[in-house]
């Protein structure tokens, strides 16, 4: 039995296939662009690729979207803040705060035993303490968004960075350039700034231990380590910590197909999906 | 001959206007701000002395405003946008009761006094939303020039809503329409609401009263002022040098300050702005 679980972010599209032991088979990722359907039938092929297996295999699949845009993919769709809770407590069962950074938005979530979801608030408002708001600091900074991290760590002098609108704060990386800044000491900064937004939604939820990082922006260590002098503790972060919303995709998956559900690429003979999107 | 100059350092163009003694309107000139502020600051300057023909020690006196005020170095005082606008609005406009100032990064609504004072002022001065950036952000995203996309978005048949008020995040929704084959004017009109229902509200909050006059760089746009007035119900007024509105304040009020040190004049700034007004620009 496989389950495959699909996360359409705003920036990203992840998927995860899991074997009937909750084992990770592939996990996939590509760029989500502007047709949602298309990238999360995209993401799920690339994941049944690497893993070599047809789609009729999986018995189940969860997907999961992003705030607005409601995704109708695989044969169930479950929101994305209870797949990132479902993934995080998979991953670090003592979970019971989580922060996930996206592409266009960051939600801090508080979770139970069960990984069930008490609380949660996210920003999706503006694109302060998003991804979004790195790209564009990259940009500015003529560095690659997987740089920043690893630069930002050279910092010796952090610079303080005033602004929090992004549009704001790329005028302020310049005016710091110009004054022969070093580019570290101000991505410092950023990332200094970037934790004390995620701070402030951690906080509405409460900011029990242990908490766990999730999304893309996780990836970025300049980040972790802002928030964790922030907050003066450890945070858990997942080699695969942008791909946990798929994979708590996929534990739903793997719990409807525990309860004999079958979706529909499974059924005898149903050996090419007929899905919205359909693209290989 | 003296000459008394204005200078507005905003954060997408600086502008200077240099007035002579009797507050006549001598020059005018701009430039990208830049990442420099002092050295556009000290270009603009020299370019109105210049254009004028004026030695640097002619020049009597200087009033900076804008965001980067304190950087003009040379300056005599630094005085805030809000009285600037003000004071230029009524100059263009001397029935003026509001001003809506719409900047590259800051945008503000002010209600004048009958004396021309700055009575309430209200300002989008921690994010971006409802500033020119917005509209160059999704000019960028859609490949056309600033200038054109007033224009542009006058022409649309089915205006496309762009829900995000985020500057950054509504560049997102704009290729996400244009991946769906919505047209360049339609994302426009669009947008354009979008920065002029932030605009409608930032005025009510001061409590607009007619006449209300638009000034700095974003005024410029026809698209977007109809969708001001259409929203507004009230004609507003433009001045095809609007974009000079807080300089120009600035070298009047920095006129009215020289003449109280010297004692040439002893009226109160106000009237003296009035004053100049009916001086062929």
């Amino acid at each position: 039995m496989l389950v495959a679980g699909v996360d359409v972010g705003s920036t990203a599209t992840k998927a995860a296939l899991l074997d009937e032991n909750k084992r990770v088979l592939a996990l996939a990722l590509v760029d989500t662009g502007a047709n949602v359907v298309r990238a999360a039938e995209r993401a799920f092929r690339a994941a049944l690729a690497e893993a070599r297996v047809e789609d009729w295999d999986v018995t189940y699949t969860v997907g999961t979207g992003y705030g607005r845009y409601r995704v109708p993919f695989g044969d169930a769709q479950v929101t994305e803040i209870g797949c990132h809770a479902k993934g995080a407590s998979f991953l670090f069962p003592a979970t019971r705060t989580i922060l996930d950074m996206g592409g266009q938005d960051t939600k801090a979530i508080r979770i139970g035993d069960g990984a069930d979801v008490q609380d949660f608030c996210m920003n999706d408002k503006c694109a302060a303490g998003t991804g979004r708001f790195l790209e564009a600091a990259a940009e500015v900074l003529g560095l690659k968004l997987e740089e920043l991290g690893e630069v930002a760590t050279q910092a010796k002098k952090p610079m303080k960075i005033t602004n929090v609108c992004t549009v704001f704060v790329e005028q302020e990386i310049v005016m710091h350039l110009a004054r022969g800044c070093p580019v570290e000491d101000i991505l410092a900064g950023l990332h200094w700034t970037i934790a004390g937004r995620s701070i402030g939604l951690l906080r509405r939820v409460g900011l029990e231990p242990e908490i766990t990082f999730t999304g893309g922006v996780a990836r970025n260590a300049g980040v972790v380590r802002a928030l964790e002098e922030r907050l003066a503790t450890k945070l858990n972060v997942a080699p695969q910590s942008q791909h946990i919303g798929a994979i708590g995709a996929a534990l739903f998956a793997w719990e409807r197909a525990a309860h004999g559900e079958v979706g529909k690429r499974n059924h005898h003979g149903g050996a090419r999906p007929q899905a919205a999107g359909g693209g290989n | 001959m003296g000459y008394l100059v204005g200078i507005d350092v905003g954060s997408r163009m600086t502008r200077g206007v240099l007035l002579d003694e009797e507050g006549r309107v001598q020059a005018k000139t701009g430039r990208e701000t830049g990442a420099r502020l002092e050295v556009a600051a000290q270009a603009v300057l020299d370019e109105l002395c210049q254009m004028q023909r004026a030695r640097p020690d002619e020049v009597l006196y200087i009033a900076s405003t804008g965001y980067g005020r304190y950087r003009v170095l040379f300056r005599q005082i630094q005085i805030t946008e809000m009285t600037c606008h003000g004071v230029g609005a009524r100059w263009f406009f001397p029935e003026t009761r509001t001003v809506l100032d719409i900047g590259a990064m800051n945008s503000r609504a002010l209600r004048l006094a009958d004396s021309g004072r700055v009575a309430s002022f209200r300002m989008n001065d921690r994010c971006a939303s409802g500033a020119g950036r917005f509209l160059e952000r999704v000019a960028k995203a859609l490949e056309v020039k600033l200038e054109e996309i007033g224009e542009l978005s006058l022409r649309a048949q089915n205006p496309q809503p762009i829900s995000s008020i985020c500057a950054v995040l509504a560049e997102s929704e704009v290729i996400n329409h244009v991946t769906n084959g919505a047209t360049v004017e339609d994302i426009l009109a669009g947008a354009h609401t979008s920065i002029a229902e932030r605009l409608v509200a930032l005025v009510r909050q001061v409590g607009a009263q007619p006449e209300i006059t638009l000034t700095g760089g974003v005024s410029k746009n026809a698209g977007l002022v109809r969708a001001l007035e259409e929203r507004l119900g009230v004609k507003l007024n433009v001045s095809r040098n609007s974009e000079f509105a807080g300089a120009l304040g600035a070298a009047l009020l920095a006129r009215a300050r020289w003449q109280r040190l010297t004692g040439a004049v002893a009226s109160a700034r106000v009237q003296s702005c009035e004053a100049s007004r009916d001086d062929p620009a």
